[in-house]
């Protein structure tokens, strides 16, 4: 009897995520491919006829934002990596007892709305803000210099909005470093550089790994910093879809676009995990 | 023949001459909360070319600080510490020609052992087919050949400790420093790793540096151990000597079991101090020339230098000290039987008894005993 229960125990346990899974993830998952595949318009209603002549036609639109989307995504990525390391670094290795005040310091804009902060970034950048005006009245920069609407802002958007997401998981790869394995290759002749690039890079790179999964992907289908910080010569694919979605109604397009996303987002992330050896990382990372 | 130039140059190769590690009034204090803690006070000490040097003592006593501070990770106070006859002092971890092997190991989790052993080669810019030669000569004499592509991970404990060690060794250092090696491992393995360790130790010719709370360890191992206690040495020597005459009250508690008696010295007589506590209970001890009649002295003896008889002692006895006593506790150990004896010199006395042929001979709780040992047996401490 109790062999029984033992044996269905995990069972249960996973059956509330399960279920949810299900209703909040599968089922709109196939809803949304059935949609990708009908045609019709928002009076008249949609029918299912296997139309995957959208996806070609959906591609060929918007390739320009798909792939500025992934350039900007990667940008941001790149930048997150080189800004948060140091500061992870920092926390890990110098935070003594303060440690927690310093992540929660890092996770404080995260206690305001997503869409507030960078609206708010708006008024920072914009050519009469706190940031431009200085500059061009020192003379450090041109009258036709911008920052609003350009990609610069949009990236830097992103890449403030994304930082936690990178900070926290290198900071838990670094933290969970042996500090004996540090003074280890000190002992063994390495100066701090070679230390650094020897030993405690390499054991930071599950952190990193999961840092760039964790902004990679959100990043390129951001739809809000685009929107707020950039222009028409910004628009990047997760625009494209709401815009299908809410404004034009053409809800084949915008199912199909998601699809799209999804699949260069999964062949990117699987080929990077391939070229990594996931493999490897993670069984660093499960020690 | 020998020009001043000659010389000169002789005795600078001569390395015995030269410690392999030395301090020079050495003082290392920590800041805990803005208070000045002292972990390693006041400190000389020269350790030989290829000696097996143990560092001995309690958790806390400033023995791995004091060992961290050879190693380069601590930097002394005041004083200065001396590799080879230069002073070091300053010279950060990667510059200093020692190397350790940490508690619990330390070994890069990413590599592998091959990778692991080479480490300290590659940084040093050993050429490549020279850094094969000395890893696998190295790999076989801490007996892991073969075992170049696992990582650590993979390995046991005492695999793993072989790595460390040979991580260490293959480097050559001026002299390897050993931070509990074997606090990891269970009994069985650890006392085999003890005798390895003393093999591969003869076998490379290098200083080591043992840091060690185990005194079993220490004493079987060293050639010379000094006993630490609150930032202090204790007391420097062999293990015979420490163990045979212990310089302080900590010594003699720390190594193995001691009975402390004290009271006053009734007289000296021919080297030999006297102290009664009743007309026949006495206890004689060698003494040197400043003790006094009146004098307090505290004096250590060994549990197993103590004869216990079941009467009264034979006249052979009488020479050396007297205690009569009653059994409190009697504990059987297959080869001895440890005594617990409540003296009449007021202390409680632990006493081991030789399982010999006559086994019959053992005496019951509660039993009126009498313990005898010679002069030489008992020491005076803490002069």
């Amino acid at each position: 009897m109790n062999r029984v229960k033992n044996k269905i125990a995990p069972y249960l346990l996973v059956l509330p995520g399960a279920v949810w899974l299900l209703i909040f993830f599968a089922v709109p998952m196939v809803a949304m491919l059935s949609l990708s595949l009908q045609e019709g318009d928002i009076v008249h209603g949609y029918r299912f006829t296997g139309h995957w002549q959208t996806y070609t036609e959906a591609i060929s639109n918007y390739d320009t934002q798909i792939i500025r989307s992934l350039i900007y995504g990667a940008i941001a990525t790149l930048v997150l990596i080189v800004l948060a390391f140091p500061v992870a670094y920092w926390i890990a290795f110098y935070g003594g007892r303060r440690k927690p005040t310093y992540l929660f310091l890092v996770l404080l804009p995260f206690f305001v709305s997503f869409v507030l902060r960078t609206i708010s970034w708006r008024q920072i950048l914009t050519d009469e803000g706190p940031l431009l005006s200085p500059l061009r009245d020192m003379g450090l920069i041109g009258q036709s210099f911008h920052i609003l609407g350009t990609p610069t802002a949009v990236i830097l958007g992103l890449v403030y909005n994304f930082l936690p997401f990178m900070v926290l998981p290198i900071y838990v790869a670094l933290e969970r470093i042996d500090p004996r394995v540090v003074e280890a290759a000190r002992d063994l002749y390495a100066n701090p550089a070679t230390t650094f690039r020897k030993v405690i890079f390499p054991l930071a790179l599950p952190g990193v790994f999961a840092g760039v999964l964790m902004t990679f992907v959100p990043a390129s289908s951001d739809y809000v910093n685009s929107e707020v910080l950039g222009s028409s010569d910004t628009t990047m694919i997760g625009q494209v879809i709401q815009a299908q979605f809410l404004e034009n109604s053409d809800y084949p397009t915008a199912s199909a676009l998601s699809f799209v996303l999804m699949l260069v987002l999964l062949i990117g992330v699987f080929t990077y995990a391939r070229i990594l050896g996931t493999e490897d990382v993670m069984k660093v990372a499960a020690r | 023949m020998s020009t001043p130039q000659h010389s000169a140059v002789r005795s600078r190769s001569a390395s015995g001459d030269t410690p392999a590690i030395e301090f020079v009034g050495v003082n290392k204090n920590y800041l805990s909360h803005g208070e000045t803690v002292p972990a390693v006070k006041r400190t000389d000490l020269a350790i030989g070319q290829g000696e097996f040097f143990s560092l001995l003592g309690p958790s806390g006593c400033g023995k791995t600080t004091t060992m961290r501070m050879i190693a380069g990770f601590e930097e002394p106070t005041a004083g200065q510490v001396l590799l080879d006859g230069k002073d070091v002092t300053g010279v950060a971890a990667n510059k200093r020609d020692v190397n350790m092997v940490f508690q619990s190991y330390a070994l890069f989790p990413h590599l592998n052992t091959y990778q692991n052993v080479a480490f300290g080669l590659e940084r040093k810019k050993v050429a490549k087919n020279e850094i094969g030669r000395r890893v696998g000569e190295i790999l076989e004499i801490v007996s892991l050949t073969g075992m170049e592509k696992r990582a650590p991970r993979e390995m046991s404990g005492g695999q793993q400790q072989r790595v460390a060690l040979a991580r260490a060794l293959v480097n050559r250092p001026r002299a390897l420093l050993l931070d509990e090696p074997l606090g990891a491992l269970d009994l069985k393995l650890r006392q085999q790793m003890q005798i390895e360790l003393k093999r591969i130790q003869r076998e490379v010719g290098i200083t080591f540096v043992y840091v060690t709370h185990d005194q079993g360890e220490a004493l079987t191992m060293s050639d010379r151990i000094a006993v630490m206690n609150a930032g202090v040495i204790e007391q420097l020597g062999s293990p015979r000597e420490i163990y045979e005459r212990p310089a302080t009250r900590f010594v003699a508690g720390f190594i193995g079991t001691s009975n402390l008696v004290d009271g006053h010295v009734e007289r000296v007589e021919g080297g030999l101090a006297l102290i009664s506590y009743t007309t026949q209970d006495r206890v004689v001890v060698p003494v040197g020339p400043s003790v006094r009649t009146g004098d307090k002295l505290e004096v250590s003896i060994r549990p197993e230098k103590i004869d216990l008889h079941r009467g009264v002692p034979p006249v052979t006895a009488t020479g050396g000290s007297v205690l009569s006593g009653t059994v409190t506790e009697v504990v059987y150990h297959g080869t001895s039987t440890n005594y617990t004896v409540s003296t009449a010199a007021g202390a409680d006395f632990t006493v081991f008894d030789q399982n010999a042929s006559n086994a019959d001979d053992l005496a019951d709780r509660g039993d009126r005993v009498y313990l005898t040992w010679a002069p030489q047996h008992s020491y005076m401490i803490g002069v």
